[in-house]
């Protein structure tokens, strides 16, 4: 494959236009970076809604996207820092595995869908499914979360400073969700918890890896988890399914 | 899977472009409906008169139909708009059932046309040259067939009443059971079609008092399944998703327009986006602009 993505450099950075370039030739010089290249910057302007921008990275380097995104953006990431400029559609960091994802406008629903690892953050609202079968992921979202969010949520945190919306982590395994606004109806097995000096500690991380530590009162936000009574099926809970 | 786009205009100096900026978001929305596509352009209309949106068969001689009903009659393409005094509506519908049984009245209105017809989105909307019209709103919607063939009655949007119109992403499972009860309430489906159903009644609440946003408001409990709607009146425009919104929608407004699109792609090429206030339309919530009477 030939990986003639239009380049040019910009503040020592690589730059590439997606009016000009595809998002398959952008993805392609990505994942053909070497382990030690130097092109460890990347700007890429005129995303323009487009889809799966810089999916599948795994690579030690930072990619900052200059406007809205559409679905899956750098889905599947590994290692790499990506920032966006913007809004971005369904899925962004679906299924992350490290690294961290910033998005400057608000995100569309599932973001971070399954991710095993790595950090969201979302300066804005994230909308319904927000971290739908999360697997170890952190997600930050300074804004509210719609319905839905955490769904089967497996491991992994959810820290909401706005509000959440209906079923807050319906069928919830282990993910650890933290809100500080209201919540419109926890779903089936999400029960409210105590938080204790240990989640107080665990929230300040989060909110310290967002770079947000000190900006909201921890004692403000509410904790949530699963209650554990639908990890097995039992015959009496059968209408919870 | 469909696209969506819809544009409704505030500022009347965009009025000129509507056309040619709902052609560029359909073309962009081919993606997600290649099979059909379909549009409702609200123009320009005259006092006591509506105009009939006609169908026929490739090669229907329009303008010959117009001279022998006596009556203005602008075509394109498979379809033409017959402009006739409103009084005088029963009867051009009846002359052209019985003179010209091949022809197919799709729409009707004081100003709303409506266009659709099989193949690749951005082909129809050249067939019909949407980039040439004007008018105050317009909706589009291209078409990935899930519940019906994939034929041109089963292309959105879907007309149901007198300047309205409706098109949808999604698909409905009561629909049968709706039907009948709004055959049962007088309306008239002519497809098997089940976001016809949903045309037919946002047609049927309105007929019986409601608004547009009375009628959105209503179908949140009479329809099941799951749907993003847009749908269109002479003067408004309104947008509504089911309870879980698993269709996609995104809208965006300025001083000049309320923008919607299925996804932001479709949103990318109008003017002034990028200082646009740009949000994503909730779950179960009406969404209705009416442009002022």
């Amino acid at each position: 494959m030939t990986l003639s993505v239009t380049q040019a450099v910009l503040d020592g950075a690589k730059l590439v236009d997606l009016s000009t370039s595809s998002v398959r030739e952008l993805n392609a010089a990505l994942h053909a970076l070497a382990p030690d290249s130097n092109e460890t910057f990347w700007k890429v302007a005129h995303p323009n809604g487009r889809h799966a921008i810089a999916a599948g990275l795994d690579a030690d380097i930072d990619i900052e996207i200059d406007g809205p995104v559409g679905y899956y953006c750098a889905g599947m990431n590994k290692r790499g820092r990506v920032v966006i400029n913007g809004n971005a559609g369904v899925g962004v960091g679906e299924n992350m595995m490290s690294g961290f994802i910033h998005v400057k406008g608000d995100a569309s629903q599932s973001a971070g869908a399954t991710a095993h690892g790595g950090l969201l953050v979302i300066d804005g609202n994230a909308s319904a499914r927000c971290g739908i079968s999360m697997k170890g992921i952190d997600i930050v979202v300074k804004g509210s979360v719609g319905h839905l969010s955490a769904f089967m949520g497996q491991a992994g945190s959810l820290v909401v400073l706005g509000d959440a919306g209906e079923a807050l982590g319906d069928s919830l395994y282990e993910a650890r969700l933290f809100v500080r606004g209201t919540v419109a109806g926890l779903g089936a097995d999400c029960i409210e918890k105590e938080m204790r000096d240990e989640h107080k500690a665990l929230l300040a991380e989060k909110l310290k890896a967002a770079g947000i530590l000190g900006e909201v009162d921890i004692g403000e936000f509410r904790r949530y988890g699963s209650a554990r009574t639908l990890y097995h099926f039992h015959v009496d809970n059968v209408s919870s399914y | 899977m469909c696209g969506i786009v819809g544009l409704f205009i505030k500022d009347p100096k965009l009025e000129p472009q509507l056309g040619a900026l709902l052609a560029e978001m359909l073309d962009i929305m081919c993606d997600r409906g290649p099979d059909s596509a379909g549009f409702a352009v609200y123009g320009s209309g005259k006092d006591g008169t509506v105009k009939l949106t006609l169908r026929g068969p490739a090669g229907t001689d329009f303008a010959a139909i117009g001279t022998a009903l006596g009556h203005e009659v602008t075509p394109r393409d498979t379809h033409a708009v017959l402009t006739v005094p409103a009084a005088a509506e029963a009867d051009v519908r009846a002359a052209l059932k019985s003179r010209f049984p091949a022809i197919d009245v799709i729409s009707t209105g004081a100003r709303m046309e409506l266009y659709k017809e099989i193949g690749l989105p951005a082909d129809v909307a050249k067939r019909f040259k949407l980039e040439t019209m004007s008018g105050t709103h317009a909706i589009g919607h291209t078409r990935m067939a899930t519940e019906s063939a994939v034929t041109t009655d089963g292309a959105h949007p879907f007309s149901t009443g007198s300047d309205q119109c409706l098109v949808h992403n999604g698909s409905l499972s009561n629909h049968a059971g709706l039907r009948r009860r709004l055959e049962r309430e007088g309306l008239t489906l002519t497809t098997e079609n089940d976001s016809e159903v949903a045309a037919a009644y946002l047609t049927y609440r309105m007929r019986e008092g409601d608004t547009l946003g009375e009628a959105l408001e209503h179908s949140l409990g009479d329809l099941d399944g799951f749907y993003t709607f847009v749908v269109g009146t002479e003067s408004g425009f309104g947008v509504l998703r089911d309870p879980i919104a698993c269709k996609p929608a995104v809208m965006a407004e300025t001083d000049q327009y309320v923008a919607f699109g299925s996804e932001y792609r479709a949103l990318a090429g109008l003017p002034g986006i990028e200082n646009a206030r740009v949000f994503e339309p909730e779950p179960a919530k009406v969404y209705f602009w009416d442009r002022a009477a």
